[in-house]
């Protein structure tokens, strides 16, 4: 893997840059391009979803499915725009947004009570009941002012979510 | 999670599940957010834990770095180290190599290879680990090595000639005896001890003209392995060669999948005598009949003692995968064994998934030679109170922590499935 930087040349990587809103650095860029193509083995310039599932830290994960749905079929500079939501200089708008998506399963841009019943059914399984699940989010709802019509947009999630410190940043391993 | 060898029955269809200890004990926690007196709103919206979790293991994770073979750093980019380089190019194709093709059918005597071994730990590498030069130490070896072959060619032919032939024609005649006697009077499988020592030499010499072949330079630390019964040996398996390695010593029994080519002929002919079990990694059903092999044969006094890799698959000699508790589970003591390769020399590392065996050994024989160290560790019993998966990670700690490798959470066999959705749901 020591050549991959050789394939891409330095016009690449900043064309990769510009189009992620430079958040990541130009030698993230590259240890991000090793890790691509380690992952598309048959170097078809895209990572499948069954290439994406052989992680098993990734297949285990309760919402790979959902992710998996937005990431299927990148090509790299798609790929790292999609994690550069995850950069530590992301803005708390652009994370909100991913997890606006992940809720939002049809796109239509609403997210509604039985989307966020669908999500808390992947991240709680067996533990919970469909019954206790719709109650505890009946209640919680009420608490902050919501009914079980009420839908979500953007803007909402933005109001309930921006005022808590939300932590999603990884970081990646230049070596 | 009842373990009953016994029990034939209880073995049942979530058979990968037995196999894996608890994975919430290693796996972060955080997706289940307690509720902290009132559960808010925003607290219930906020999954960005899980969802960094997902993106961490995209970006990097620690099952594909076990499997992941470095290249070594090119040290010859430089004026005065690469003309030696490529000098170094022309002797390892044009003469090592040929040299090694004609070592490989001849016998070494466990007594030279010791020999050259010494003389290069002692006096070689020391001396060269001084100077720090790599272009020097590598012209020692080279020297050496060409002597030594010369050396050992011509007293190989005329030993392999002398004494393999008639051997195995007194070997092939003995089993075929063997065999009409069985017919007839059903009793005493025994064959002489006589013969199956010497049949045990013989593989140990095959062996040892294997690793003279690729110039390997093992050092063996510890006690070796005795011949008793109701015992167990595991190493951690980088390539096929380790059991060459550890063959070499001593003429062990072991657990294997059949390979297809030239080694699965090898396989059955040579191995075969060496009393060795056969498993299909895909066959799920093959799980209960190799176990009832493998007590079988570690009951039997006059059996070779058992070797097993626990971990089921070839590692990259950085990290240990998770141990297979099937060898740990025949109520007989284990007793580790860790090999560690030093990487200045060669990548021992087969990735069986970017090159085939054949391959492999080639580019072992192109290089400029094999050393590791072998560590034959204490002896384990099963503590009581312990089950048999805390027994293996115990024995996989001896043996991460003698030959320096990093431990990892991940099953080996991931290698070649996904994990199942009973996990998924765990988490």
């Amino acid at each position: 893997m020591g050549s991959a930087s050789s394939m891409l040349t330095q016009y690449d990587i900043e064309e990769v840059q510009e189009h992620c809103n430079k958040l990541f650095s130009q030698q993230e860029i590259v240890s991000l391009y090793q890790r691509f193509c380690q992952l598309d083995r048959n170097a078809k310039g895209f990572i499948s979803a069954d290439e994406f599932l052989s992680v098993p830290e990734f297949a285990m994960n309760p919402l790979s499915q959902r992710l998996l749905k937005m990431v299927d079929g990148l090509n790299f500079k798609d790929f790292v725009a999609f994690l550069s939501t995850f950069s530590a200089k992301a803005s708390l708008q652009q994370k909100i947004e991913l997890i606006f998506k992940v809720y939002d399963s049809d796109c239509n841009g609403k997210v509604t009570f039985n989307d966020i019943i669908e999500v808390l059914k992947d991240l709680t399984g067996s533990f919970m009941s469909d019954k206790q699940r719709e109650q505890v989010l009946s209640h919680v709802l009420q608490e902050a002012g919501y009914t079980r019509e009420s839908s979500f947009l953007l803007e909402d999630f933005i109001k309930v979510l921006g005022s808590s410190s939300i932590k999603m940043d990884v970081e990646i391993p230049v070596d | 999670m009842a373990n009953a060898p016994d029990n034939k029955l209880t073995s049942s269809s979530s058979e990968l599940d037995l196999d894996r200890p608890n994975l919430e004990d290693y796996l972060p926690s955080g997706s289940m957010q307690e509720p902290r007196g009132k559960l808010r709103l925003r607290d219930l919206l906020d999954i960005s834990p899980t969802l960094t979790e997902a993106a961490g293991a995209i970006v990097d994770d620690s099952f594909t770095r076990c499997f992941k073979s470095n290249p070594p750093e090119p040290w010859n980019w430089n004026v005065y180290l690469f003309p030696l380089w490529c000098l170094g190019v022309v002797i390892r194709y044009g003469i090592l190599f040929p040299t090694r093709l004609e070592t490989r059918i001849s016998v070494v005597s466990n007594k030279s290879t010791c020999w050259f071994s010494y003389v290069v730990r002692n006096i070689v590498l020391p001396f060269t680990l001084l100077h720090l030069d790599i272009s020097l130490m590598m012209g020692y070896l080279m020297h050496l090595n060409l002597i030594c072959r010369v050396l050992v060619l011509t007293l190989g032919w005329i030993i392999f000639l002398s004494s393999f032939i008639p051997v195995h024609f007194l070997l092939k005649g003995n089993d075929k005896l063997r065999k009409k006697l069985e017919l007839v009077t059903l009793a005493n499988k025994r064959t002489s001890p006589w013969l199956s020592s010497i049949q045990r030499c013989l593989v140990e010499l095959i062996c040892s003209f294997f690793v003279a072949s690729w110039t390997g330079v093992v050092k063996y630390h510890g006690p070796r392995p005795s011949r008793r019964p109701q015992q167990v040996f595991v190493a951690n398996h980088t390539s096929m060669i380790d059991f060459i390695v550890l063959e070499q010593m001593t003429a062990f029994a072991v657990i294997m999948q059949k390979h297809p080519g030239w080694v699965g002929l090898l396989q059955s002919t040579i191995l075969e005598s060496v009393g060795c079990i056969w498993f299909n990694r895909t066959e799920a059903k093959d799980r209960e009949i190799v176990a009832r092999k493998l007590r079988d044969h570690v009951q039997g006094a006059d059996n070779n003692p058992l070797l097993i890799f626990p971990e089921g698959t070839c590692v990259n000699n950085h990290y240990t995968v998770m141990f297979k508790k099937g060898a740990f589970e025949l109520g007989c003591t284990v007793c580790p064994i860790a090999i560690k390769y030093n990487k200045i020399f060669v990548d021992a590392f087969w990735n069986s998934k970017k090159q085939s065996f054949t391959m492999h050994l080639l580019q072992l024989m192109t290089s400029w030679a094999v050393v590791c160290d072998v560590w034959y560790l204490e002896p384990q019993t099963l503590k009581p109170g312990e089950t048999p998966i805390e027994f293996a990670e115990r024995v996989r700690d001896i043996i991460s922590l003698r030959a320096g490798l990093k431990k990892v959470p991940w099953d080996g066999y991931l290698k070649y499935s996904r994990p199942s959705p009973k996990h998924r749901e765990q988490k």
